[in-house]
């Protein structure tokens, strides 16, 4: 247990110290939101309509611009080795260090979105729902952003390629996490469904993407 | 290192493959607690395969590779220290988080971190980021994770590189006593070092002839 805090405190630690991390992910998703409503025009209906897809799309394209750091770094310099040395099953270290990505981007995305929405005229009740299903379903974007910052280890300029191999497996997250937001303002339909759909998904993942994840590692170490 | 450890390690015919191309095959040897292999060859002869095979992180061809005073169920890699040509220093934090971690990582208890940061002298350096060492300094730091945890079997991998030559004794001084605490070493190496090495191992004759 104390080796998993010590990770979980070393990465968090890391992506605060080494700035880029958060930063990069805070300033994408304020700047594409921000240029939004300039390309949308001036309609508040349209805006107030399209406000949770945009920021939900947003939000996914600042989490991948980190994705890959959730392994690069310590398959640079060495640190898988002894990680995968230690007393933690790889699945487990893939797990933490997923754990980690999702504490420092997608809950500081998360946070920052009801900003953002102002600027989209988002309505101010609908906000409480839209944090919520971002804080639940963002954990899914992290875990399998896992299992494409894993598979391109070693391949210089992998970005491109993660997103290509991560993007459609967000479409869910997508559909159910905007659908969740879309109930609140649109209405009828309740919230519910589309959250418990979207929470599920990033409660499979939080189980099924580490294994995968660890299974490219131990190809990556070879 | 009150500990006195008592692991065996045996190799049977064991064989490495790297990009469809044999580097060794037929490779056997025995060490018996508190015994050191030396190993050399020329470059690409599989040195770091050897070790990376010993450590886990690289699958074997063939053969099996059997330890014996330690629970069968523990993977080699758990027993062991593999430093590598790579450091696995983080330059964002410093000396002392970097061992920090490693002790707390690697389960060395209380007195790990005290006794990595004595072991090649980098007290000193405590609070300066690790990105800021130079490369004997990243070196040494890489090296004092063999005292953040106690662990039986260490494999290193050309570990005298970039060190000057008060540290190249150190080095020397801390496998000797290793030794003498009933460990293993397992060290590729082309520096003369004063360590009495029970086993030596030449690896890529065949293809040097």
């Amino acid at each position: 247990m104390s080796a998993a805090l010590a990770l979980l405190k070393r990465d968090v630690m890391l992506a605060w110290r080494e700035g880029g991390a958060i930063g990069t992910a805070l300033g994408f998703y304020l700047v594409v939101v921000a240029i939004m409503p300039f390309g949308l025009g001036p309609d508040l209906n349209l805006l107030a309509r399209v406000a949770p897809g945009m920021l939900w799309v947003a939000l996914l394209l600042a989490a991948l611009l980190s994705a890959d750091r959730i392994f690069h770094n310590d398959y640079e310099d060495g640190t898988l080795d002894v990680l995968a040395a230690g007393p933690l099953p790889l699945p487990v270290v893939a797990a933490i260090k997923s754990l980690a990505h999702w504490l420092t981007t997608g809950v500081p995305l998360a946070l920052m979105a009801p900003m953002l929405g102002l600027l989209l005229n988002l309505p101010l009740d609908s906000i409480p729902l839209l944090v919520l299903a971002m804080l639940a379903g963002t954990p899914a974007v992290s875990f399998v952003a896992a299992i494409g910052a894993s598979l391109t280890l070693g391949l210089r300029r992998s970005g491109l390629l993660l997103a290509l191999l991560v993007l459609p497996l967000y479409v869910p997250v997508l559909i159910f996490g905007v659908a969740t937001a879309s109930a609140a303002i649109v209405g009828p339909a309740s919230p519910w469904p589309p959250f418990l759909m979207l929470y599920g998904l990033s409660l499979a993942s939080i189980v099924l993407a580490p294994i995968a994840a660890a299974a490219a590692l131990r190809t990556a170490l070879r | 290192m009150q500990m006195p450890f008592k692991l065996s390690l045996s190799a049977h015919d064991i064989a490495c493959e790297r990009g469809g191309r044999t580097l060794f095959q037929g490779l056997r040897f025995a060490l018996e607690p508190g015994q050191a292999l030396l190993v050399s060859g020329p470059n690409g002869a599989g040195k770091t395969s050897l070790l990376r095979q010993i450590a886990g992180l690289l699958p074997l061809a063939e053969g099996r590779i059997a330890t014996k005073g330690a629970d069968p169920d523990t993977p080699i890699a758990e027993l062991s220290h593999y430093v590598g040509h790579l450091n696995a220093a983080k330059t964002a934090l410093s000396v002392r988080e970097n061992l920090a971690f490693w002790a707390d990582y690697l389960e060395g208890g209380d007195g790990g971190l005290d006794q990595a940061l004595a072991a090649f002298g980098l007290k000193p350096l405590a609070d300066l980021p690790a990105g800021l060492l130079s490369a004997g300094q990243k070196r040494k730091l890489a090296l004092s994770r063999l005292f953040a945890a106690p662990r039986p079997l260490w494999l290193l991998d050309e570990p005298s590189v970039s060190l000057d030559a008060a540290s190249v004794k150190k080095l020397d001084d801390a496998i000797r006593h290793h030794l003498k605490a009933g460990g293993i070493a397992i060290v590729s190496s082309h520096v003369p070092l004063k360590t009495k090495f029970a086993h030596e191992l030449t690896l890529g004759l065949e293809r040097a002839a």
